[in-house]
Formats: C-alpha cells, structure tokens, sequence
C-alpha cells in the first residue's frame, strides 16, 4: 500500500552510499559496464552486418528461383591439348517447360552471361555482358540511375541498345554522361540508353551481380550465336556452348516458391544427364541467413551472459562486504522495529543502484561504441532499441539476482549480536 | 483488579530464559514477575551476571523468555514469532541505547524518521512529525546535521527524539547516561522526568543508583531473580 514513499528513502540511501565509495563502487560497477556496453555493442554489429545480407538477399527477389549454368566435373581422358568444344548448360527447353509445366509459374527470364571485349571511344575493355529479356528488370531490383532500361520493343526489333550498370560506366572510365553514347561490344556497335546500379555487395553474392552491361538477347543472338569460343591457357582454342546462362523463375507468390524449386529441381534432373546447372532459392538464402543470426545471437547471449555472471558476482562481493560494515546498523534497524523483509528490500535496492547505475552507464558505452565502429570502419551497425530494453531489465534483474544472498544474510543477522557489533 | 490490569503496560509471569553455553545450562533469569503501570517511571537494576541484559532484550522484544508469559501493552510476547515481534517493538517500544546507536550515514532529521518510515507515513507527515519531535528534545536547530557533528549529550537528545517518534507504549532506555559526563547526564535524566510528567511510561536499566534515583519505582535483580521491588504509591 505505501510501498512507493517508502521506496524512495532507501534509493537515495542506495546512492549516498555509492557516492560515499565513489572508487569502489564505480570499479564494482565496471563489471556491468562492460558486459552491457558488450551486449549492445555486439547486437548492433551484428544486426548490421544481418540487414546488409538481408538486404542483398531481398534485392534477387523473394518470389524468384535463381537458375544458372554450371560446368559439370570434367568427364576424364578427353585427350589433354586437343581442341574440344564442351557443351553444357540449361536450354531454352528448360525454360519452356519450367513455364508450362510447373504450377504457380508467373513468368520466366533467360539470361546468357559472356565476357566480351568492349570499346568506348579510345578505351577498350573486356566486360561482362548480359544478354537478357526487357521482364529481367520487372524481376530483379535494380534501381535506374538515368535513362531507361530495356523495352519489348527493343527485343522485337532486335535493336543495338545496352543498359550498363555504374560498375560498367566505371570499367570504361567513362566520365561523361553515359545515355546516348554509342559502345562497341564485340563485333556490333550499341546505343547506351540507361544506366542502373549495381547489385549492391554483401555476404551473398548474387549471380548476376557482376554484370557490367545489358543487351537484348534477341540482339546477342543473332550477333554473336550460342557459341563462344575461348583460348586455354595452352594456347588451344576451346568452345563452350551454352544455351542460357541463366534462367530467373518469378513464382506468383512466396509461398510458392518452395514447392516451385523442388518440382525445377525434379524436371532438370530428369532432362540433364550430368549436373550442369545450379539452383539458388534467394529464400532459403533468406531463411539461411536469419537461422544464422539466430546462431549469433544465441552465441553473443552466452558471451554477454557470462560477463553480466561475472558483473553480477563482483557486485555481490561488494555487496557482502557492506553488510558487515554495517552490522550495527541492520541492528539498529531491526530493534526500532524493521521487519527481516525491510531490511531485505534496503540492501536489494543498494544493490540495484549499483548494477542499474552500472547498467546505465553501460547503455551510453553500449551506444557510443557502435557510432565509432560505424564512423571510422564502414561497417553499418544498427542500434536495436530493444537492446537497450533488454539490458536495462538485465542489470536490475542482476541487482535482485545477487542481491538477494547478502540481503537476506543481513536481514538473518541476530538483532541483539548485531547492535553489540563493533 | 481488572481496573488495574487494564492499566498494566508490562506483565512478566514467570519468566524464564536460559542459554546453553558448551554443555553447560546457564539460567539468566530464573522465574521473574513483576508488572508496569502506565505512566510508572521504573529503574531496573542490578549487578552484572544479575540477568539485567536479558532482561532489556525480554522487555525490548528482542529476545522471547524460554516460559513463562510477558504482556506488553496486553499481548503475549512469548507466542510471537519474528515479525510479530518486530511490528510488536516498531508500534510499542522506544529504545535509548548507552551509545546512542544513531545510524551514522543519516542526518538527525532522517535519524528521527527511522521508525516513521517502517510505520508507512508519508514524506511530509514524516518530516512534520520530525520537526515536533526535534523542537521537545531541543534539538530542533541540528536537524540537517549528522550524529558525527553533534556532541553526546546532543546525540542522546536525537535518539530520545528517535524513540519516541512511535508514540510507544514504553520507554526503554539501556544505561542512557553511561557515555555522558556529570553535566549533560543531569540534562538527559532531566529530559526523562518531563516525559514522566507528560505521562509516559519510562523503564532505565541501569546500574548506577545515582540514575536509578531519578526513578520512581526500582527493582533490583539477583542471580536471574527480583530480590526487590519498591514500588512507588501514586
């Protein structure tokens, strides 16, 4: 009932006399300063460095099954330094049947990836190109920097247009504005009519992040066929044929896209022979990477529960030494009359200002660290509000935790031993 | 005999206490009675050994006799277990201590609101009744002072002040002048008779006679048994 002014007293008895032992309650206190200060710190870190993976992962869509050439193991004995033209890779069959057969299919879009050599006026410079339907940019989050990126039109009329990325602009050491100009890419010569960003970098990689430039792949067709040859490191020529580099499948929902990748999975099996293709499901990534940070976040919790373990027992100590210095007056106490709990609560209440005030300053480092992390490293951190909650809640939780022994050690003290003590 | 018994603030029947020491029994108070009317101003007093320490923690409800009854303010102390007997001495007892037992990190006037505080009154009544108490035991110019500023008789006066903040039943006061010189004893025990004559009931365990003259009524202890009793007619 009146528990509340009878609280107060005691709170700024509390702080009187941690005022009155200035350096060893601050050397007490340390303990919960740093365990707390660890705990924030750590939490932003690391949701920082989650969000950005998260974020790199939501940019390959959340509703797409990512579909990608891969060179099978090599079948051996093939006969070292003779020329061979290697096919492999997923067709344009795939994607057909991908489109008809597999339920809850919105759209599909093939991709092929090849290196090409590049011209900008007196420049020149091999750059990754992508040969794409216009749908690749209704799929994958690539915001438009200028320009426009590429129509149906463009794939009807096979037109020489090319989207490069800011990475693009920047390999060909392009200064100027880039729309407009005109590039040679292999053997045609294109019109620049939009510039996007690029796949922002992160703990995933994503498959097309490293495109530099964008054409119809209408126009790649039938300018540069299916076939690229390259030159071994021997100096023999060797040919790669690949259909589709890569193959986008935008699901029409996300609860979709499990099942999708499973029945993807099951089709290629059955029409490829050899394992030429790889499949990534950007929300399995996604479910990955939050599992992970769950991992984390249960790994920091024991690295933080242990110091806050260690804050706690030092504060504890401090707190059994007090009693003893202050036998008398529990004593004294107790003859006018305070009941074993009271004395209970007065040293639970001392032994929360400490951990809270340990815990508060805590919070302030806690918060402190991360902005130097950020500012001088270009690591983001991400301060979770909670964070703060939850350590605030810790330190008093600590305070009642370890309080507890010396309080109730004072409040059993005899009160006639303890009035006689010296 | 009933009006009597209505008027009685202490009744000891038989008590008894006595402690193990190693294997041996040690009776510190063997079979004492006696009883308290309001408003008596008694000395208890006797020789060390004689049980008057014992006898202080029975009646300040510190201790509990081993049989026997003890009745103060008409309840049974003896059946009471720890919280009834610390709300028993918040609500009933005033202590005076030999060495004034002031809790050395608090101020005369948070000294006085001790048992204020454990009683539940509010912030203002507390300093209120603070201020009142202060101003009857004249020390109403020392209140933000601490008990390590204050000279003992000033410390004295602050613990009487403490003591008597509950309004209690009783006053007990355990050798209240033996850290005091002859001068400021004289003022203290004045102090004790002017609560006497405000009707207060005073118990001194003492064993001083000097003090225990300033009483009206006196017993004396022996060996863990009352060897006098000189009660005074009023």
């Amino acid at each position: 009932m009146s528990q509340l002014f009878y609280v107060w007293p005691f709170v700024r008895l509390g702080l009187a006399d941690v005022w009155r032992h200035k350096t060893r309650s601050f050397l007490t206190m340390l303990g919960m300063v740093f365990g707390v200060a660890s705990v924030i710190a750590m939490l932003a870190v690391g949701e920082g460095a989650s969000q950005q993976a998260l974020e790199s992962i939501k940019r390959l869509g959340s509703q797409n099954i990512l579909l990608s050439s891969e060179k099978p193991p090599e079948s051996s004995g093939s006969g070292a330094g003779r020329s061979k033209l290697s096919m492999y890779g997923l067709l344009y069959e795939d994607e057909r049947r991908i489109r008809e057969t597999v339920p809850e299919v919105l759209l599909t879009v093939p991709a092929r990836m090849v290196r090409r050599n590049t011209r900008f006026s007196d420049r020149q410079m091999e750059l990754r190109v992508v040969e794409t339907e216009p749908t690749w940019f209704d799929v994958v989050d690539r915001p438009l920097l200028a320009g426009r990126v590429l129509r149906t039109h463009d794939r009807e009329a096979n037109a020489n247009v090319c989207v490069l990325t800011e990475l693009g602009v920047r390999r060909l050491l392009a200064a100027e504005e880039m729309v407009g100009q005109l590039i040679r890419i292999g053997s045609g010569t294109f019109e620049v009519v939009g510039v996007v960003k690029n796949a922002e970098g992160g703990a995933v990689q994503a498959p097309d992040s490293e495109a530099d430039v964008y054409i119809p792949i209408s126009t790649g067709k039938k300018l540069f066929g299916d076939t690229t040859i390259r030159y071994t490191t021997d100096g023999h020529p060797e040919g790669e044929r690949i259909e589709l580099g890569q193959i986008i499948v935008k699901m029409s929902r996300t609860e979709a896209v499990e099942a999708g990748s499973k029945a993807i999975e099951a089709m290629l099996a059955r029409f490829h022979k050899r394992k030429d293709y790889k499949i990534n499901v950007p929300l399995t990534l996604l479910r990955e990477a939050e599992r992970t940070k769950k991992t984390f976040n249960v790994v920091l919790g024991a690295i933080a529960g242990i110091s806050l373990l260690v804050g706690g027992i030092g504060i504890m100590n401090i707190m059994l030494a007090s009693v003893t210095e202050r036998t008398k007056e529990i004593g004294i106490r107790r003859a006018i009359g305070a009941r074993k709990s009271r004395i209970v609560v007065q040293f639970l209440i001392n032994t929360c200002v400490l951990s809270i005030g340990g815990g508060g300053l805590g919070i302030l480092l806690g918060v402190a660290i991360p902005m130097v992390i950020t500012l001088t490293t270009d690591m983001p951190t991400v301060i979770q509000p909670y964070s703060l909650v939850l350590a605030f809640g810790i330190s008093a939780g600590i305070g009642i935790l370890f309080g507890l022994y010396p309080a109730m050690r004072a409040a059993s003290l005899d009160p006639i031993e303890a009035l006689r003590h010296e | 005999m009933s009006v009597s018994q209505m008027e009685e603030v202490v009744r000891l029947e038989q008590v008894k206490r006595h402690y193990h020491v190693g294997d041996e029994m040690v009776h510190a108070l063997d079979g004492v009675s006696f009883s308290i009317k309001k408003g008596g101003y008694w000395a208890i007093m006797g020789q060390s050994g004689s049980g008057k320490s014992t006898m202080l923690n029975i009646l300040g409800c510190l201790d509990r006799p081993s049989s026997g009854a003890y009745w103060l303010n008409g309840v049974n102390v003896a059946e009471m277990d720890d919280n009834e007997l610390s709300d028993h001495r918040l609500k009933n007892l005033g202590f005076i201590f030999q060495s004034f037992h002031l809790i050395p990190q608090l101020t005369v006037r948070e000294n006085i609101e001790v048992p204020l505080l454990y009683l539940g009154l509010p912030a203002h009544e507390r300093s209120a009744k603070a201020n009142e108490l202060a101003e009857r035991v004249g020390m109403a110019h020392r209140l933000k002072h601490l008990p390590t500023e204050l000279s003992g008789g000033q410390r004295q006066r602050v613990a009487v002040a403490r003591a008597l903040a509950n309004d209690p039943a009783v006053l007990l006061a355990d050798e209240p002048t033996g850290n005091l010189d002859t001068t400021t004893s004289v003022q203290i025990m004045g102090l004790f008779q002017e609560l006497h004559e405000q009707g207060k009931t005073v118990i001194i365990v003492t064993h001083e006679p000097d003090i225990a003259n300033y009483a009206k009524s006196r017993i004396v202890l022996k060996d863990g048994r009352v060897a006098t009793i000189t009660e005074a007619t009023i």
